[in-house]
């Protein structure tokens, strides 16, 4: 295959580097769009504010940072009965690499139980509904996953949680706190409705659904949101990966197995 | 340290060019392969096959591939409780796909206590005792400078259990294919019951067998670390299938209660924030 010399350049609308004069490998100044970052930033802006700053192209309003912070408090550690974080501590028992702590977490975390393809199409329920509680009736059924596609067909309402009886109080609470901040109009909006919501989903609100409402009121499009909701839920991954680490494979539950005669279908297996 | 070249104009040199003596793409047109047409010279090629010549750039005999494969087979273990299996089923359990889900579990195969890095650990041990021998130092003095340096023996010992299924059926197979009289499996038996009647008592493992059979093909340890890669690999699908067929989040469901919190007591943030 063959490329044209400038093949080497990288168009970036986000980050720029000015040499040092007698290398133009090392970097003497770094911009993150216009700011600069080790000069300016650094001891002043606050790691929310380069995370908005990096996908949105412009600082968040104080406001806004705020929220952002609030929602990586809430979304900072899934906890061990996680899926993900169960991944990475899978890694961490069997002594596996951090990166590949990290890798198991996202890999499990990617799906759309709680996951960032959850997020995704969450996201796109705002995009698409917005606070039409009646058009969200309509989507919850629609198809949203192209024939074709590498990801499953949703199971359940996106955003919503199909083993849930009734709203949990993490998930309130999380939705209480970030729509108090009047960011953006659908937190507070879900937050009058989100009862009636769960009756057209079937099943209640989960913290996936108030973090893809917190995102789309930031102006994060549904590609950012399920980024940052993979990004944001590393760190409870990676300290229990290492948690269990130090407990020993031997204090992991490892279950029992049960071999059984018929599929699914009932047919012999 | 490296004895590359270093430095700027180095890196400068390499700027939009890919040097590469394994080869090419020539889109279109043909492809290379270690210096030979992937579609014409290689075709003929198994893919076990292929993918040692890729690691090594040498030719295996027939008896060689039958047994590299069979050491993949014996321990494709489609049971999600292990733990890199059980990232494969969490995977499709949580609905994700199953290249990312498959992709986390063999990340996560290279464990310490377990997997790839065993059999690298291993074969280094095997190589340097053998060196160790012919400088007429004794079997006992090569273990425990191993154990001095490790405090376990790569190859030897299981996490879950002693004893491991699949040497019986490996070594069978070593047997009828004629592998099974190379000096570095010698020195690993021996080593197996050396440890038998010390304190120890670990048993050879499967990666201990499996380090020591490939060292008797020629196998360095990165060629051995590269080729073991995909080994747990056939079993892990399974368990992504499994758990996708099931309802969504049924595979190690846990409660609240099942989290044993031994952390402090409960207290109050609010203090630390109030300047």
């Amino acid at each position: 295959m063959s490329f044209s010399p400038s093949s080497n350049v990288i168009y970036s609308k986000i980050w720029q580097e000015e040499p040092e004069p007698d290398n133009v490998f090392a970097t003497q100044k770094a911009y993150c769009c216009g700011y600069d970052v080790y000069g300016e930033m650094l001891g002043q802006a606050r790691w929310v504010e380069m995370l908005y700053l990096l996908f949105r192209l412009e600082p968040p309003t104080l406001i806004q940072a705020n929220m952002l912070e609030a929602l990586a408090v809430a979304l900072a550690n899934p906890g061990p009965r996680d899926t993900s974080v169960h991944a990475a501590m899978c890694g961490g028992v069997g002594g596996s690499p951090a990166a590949a702590c990290l890798m198991a977490a996202l890999g499990v975390g990617a799906g759309e139980l709680s996951g960032g393809r959850e997020i995704f199409f969450a996201m796109d329920g705002w995009r698409i509904c917005g606070t039409d509680l009646q058009a969200w009736n309509e989507w919850f059924h629609s198809t949203k996953v192209m024939p074709g596609s590498i990801w499953p067909a949703p199971e359940h309402a996106p955003g919503y949680d199909p083993h849930g009886v009734k709203t949990a109080g993490i998930v309130k609470s999380t939705l209480m706190s970030l729509a108090a901040y009047k960011v953006g109009g659908y937190l507070p909006w879900l937050e009058q409705n989100y009862i009636d919501l769960e009756v057209y989903a079937g099943c209640p609100l989960n913290l996936s659904g108030v973090a893809a409402a917190a995102f789309s009121d930031l102006g994060f499009t549904p590609d950012q949101g399920e980024m940052l909701y993979l990004l944001l839920r590393l760190p409870g991954a990676a300290a229990h990966a290492l948690e269990q680490r130090d407990y020993g494979h031997k204090k992991f539950p490892f279950g029992k197995i049960e071999l059984e005669e018929k599929d699914l279908e009932g047919e012999d297996v | 340290m490296s004895t590359f070249q270093k430095g700027p104009k180095f890196l400068q040199e390499h700027i939009g060019v890919v040097k590469s003596r394994m080869g090419a793409c020539f889109g279109g047109n043909h492809t290379i392969f270690r210096g030979h047409n992937l579609h014409t010279e290689l075709k003929n090629m198994s893919w076990m096959e292929l993918y040692m010549f890729g690691i090594t750039g040498r030719r295996f005999s027939l008896e060689q591939l039958r047994l590299l494969e069979a050491m993949w087979t014996y321990t494709s273990y489609p049971d999600a409780r292990i733990w890199n299996n059980r990232i494969a089923g969490l995977a499709g359990s949580s609905r994700s796909t199953g290249s990312l889900g498959i992709a986390s579990a063999l990340a996560v195969s290279e464990g310490s206590i377990y997997g790839c890095s065993i059999c690298f650990r291993a074969i280094t041990f095997f190589i340097h005792a053998s060196d160790q021998l012919k400088k007429e130092k004794t079997l006992e003095e090569s273990v425990c400078s191993e154990l001095q340096l490790h405090r376990n023996i790569a190859g030897y010992g299981r996490p879950l259990l002693n004893k491991d299924e699949r040497n019986v059926h490996i070594l069978a197979l070593a047997k009828d294919l004629g592998l099974d009289q190379g000096s570095y499996l010698n020195l690993a038996l021996e080593i197996d019951n050396f440890l038998l009647t010390s304190r120890r008592r670990m048993r050879i493992n499967y990666a201990g067998l499996i380090s020591a059979l490939c060292a008797d093909m020629g196998l360095l340890p990165q060629e051995l670390y590269l080729f073991t890669f995909p080994i747990f690999l056939a079993g892990m699908l399974p368990c992504f299938i499994e758990a996708s067929s099931k309802p969504e989040g049924v595979l190690f469901p846990t409660s609240c209660a099942d989290i044993a919190y031994e952390g402090h007591s409960h207290r109050s943030w609010l203090p630390t924030i109030i300047y």
